[in-house]
């Protein structure tokens, strides 16, 4: 890892909050089980972002107190959350139909891999999976307007998760817009990946080192 | 005088038959009718197709139908979680069939079940191993495949309050898949916390009509667990 020597890649936390650096405000945002889920603690509440659970919730805020749970109120990680004022309710035919609809600005997954087509493997890592779970990942892979990504750079044996064609089982296809890692954002690009950003200290080259798709700057 | 109110679990489950294609509401267990699936567990019925998002978690309830070898197929989302050891047991041994759905094709295929329509077509799934067997068109520029409706013999469903038309309505997240699939089948019955009098519930917000519904009966458990 000499090449990280001059930079620090980024912690869990530090890329939610790049992330939600990036989402405007009136944006209506699901968020992915997983990592994902962390950015909407990055979002300051006086900027109006509306999240969106795919079990029914429209509106969702941050986890309640333990003395203010609603037991019947969960997210789609089936963790507690709390709706914000303004929230509302649907049932799951309406939820997946807004997502389905086009209505959703954005939805930010966790992921395996990312391909340079835009491609995307985030459920299985294996066709021979002994329980295959794919939950609502596809449908919010292909029916939001766009689709982000959130995942470190390389797997924990160091193989680049940015690849030219994915090799795991796919969620959709030429769906991600944009892929944030802790060591980089990247546009898809008809060309490809496009780098946005880059921690400080990291140089294509380097970044490119630990990248099986092809890289280039982004236009400024 | 219409009363879909019921008394008793057996009047609940009569009439299930062996090969029944039950649909089985809640997100995990929020919304999940855990009385009416002890009921159809003591009821006896077999071979069983279940639709439901996830697949069970400990010893209990789904899981339990599950390890009784009750259940030929289900079909689900998410059968993979935290404690979904009966599940992951009998798929292993191949005891059982899975057809794996995305979450929102499976309710809209539900939701079309109910509407009358037959087919409808999605780009959810385009290009991946779940597109194999399935019509693929072209609209506009667009890729998409063709997902049937999916109705149920029976909906086991659980409500928030109940008046005797059957007329339901639902706690925050706990409606979930509970509305749809009371419109998807043919023998729809409802577990409910509160049983009201007939014309307390406001009609703006009753989710589900009586129309859909069959069965109620009263099971006032308390507060859900997440699992």
């Amino acid at each position: 890892m000499s090449l990280f020597a001059a930079c620090k890649p980024m912690t869990r936390t530090e890329m939610a909050a790049r992330v939600a650096r990036d989402i405007p405000e009136g944006w209506y945002v699901n968020l992915g089980i997983g990592a994902p889920l962390q950015i909407a603690d990055h979002v300051p509440t006086e900027r109006e972002v509306i999240f969106h659970s795919e079990n029914g919730v429209l509106g969702m805020g941050p986890a309640p107190a333990p003395d203010e749970i609603d037991r019947w109120l969960i997210n789609a990680g089936k963790q507690y959350v709390t709706l914000r004022t303004g929230g509302s309710y649907m049932h799951h035919t309406d939820s997946f139909a807004l997502i389905r609809g086009g209505h959703l600005d954005l939805c930010v997954l966790g992921a395996f891999q990312v391909a340079e087509n835009g491609d995307i493997a985030n459920w299985s890592i294996s066709d021979n999976d002994t329980a295959p779970a794919v939950g609502g990942a596809m449908d919010l892979a292909a029916g939001a307007r766009q689709l982000w990504v959130l995942m470190e750079h390389q797997t924990k044996s160091g193989e680049s998760r940015l690849v030219r064609r994915c090799t795991y089982p796919l969620t959709a296809i030429g769906a991600v817009k944009r892929v944030y890692t802790n060591l980089a954002v990247l546009d898809i690009t008809d060309d490809g990946f496009a780098v946005r950003d880059m921690v400080p200290g990291l140089t294509l080259e380097a970044l490119q080192k630990v990248t099986d798709a092809p890289l280039r700057m982004a236009e400024r | 005088m219409i009363d879909k109110i019921v008394h008793s679990m057996a009047e609940a489950m009569a009439g299930i038959r062996d090969g029944s294609v039950v649909l089985l509401g809640g997100f995990g267990s929020i919304g999940q009718p855990n009385a009416l699936i002890e009921g159809l567990i003591e009821q006896g019925a077999k071979d069983l197709t279940i639709v439901s998002n996830n697949a069970g978690t400990g010893r209990t309830g789904l899981a339990r139908l599950l390890e009784l070898g009750r259940v030929r197929k289900i079909i689900c989302s998410y059968p993979r979680s935290a404690g979904s050891v009966v599940f992951e047991e009998v798929y292993r041994a191949g005891k059982i069939e899975l057809e794996i759905v995305p979450q929102g094709t499976m309710s809209e295929r539900m939701r079309a079940a109910g509407a009358g329509i037959p087919a409808f077509y999605t780009a959810t799934a385009v290009g991946t191993k779940l597109a194999a067997g399935k019509e693929e068109r072209e609209i506009g520029s667009r890729r998409y495949l063709l997902e049937e409706a999916l109705p149920g013999d029976v909906a086991l469903i659980e409500a928030w309050e109940a008046d005797r038309w059957g007329n339901l309505t639902y706690r925050s997240s706990a409606r979930n898949f509970n509305p749809v699939m009371a419109a998807a089948a043919n023998l729809t019955i409802a577990q409910a916390q509160h049983i009201v009098e007939l014309g307390v519930l406001d009609p703006e917000k009753i989710a589900t009509p009586g129309i859909y519904v069959n069965r109620v009966m009263h099971v006032p458990y308390g507060e859900p667990t997440v699992t």
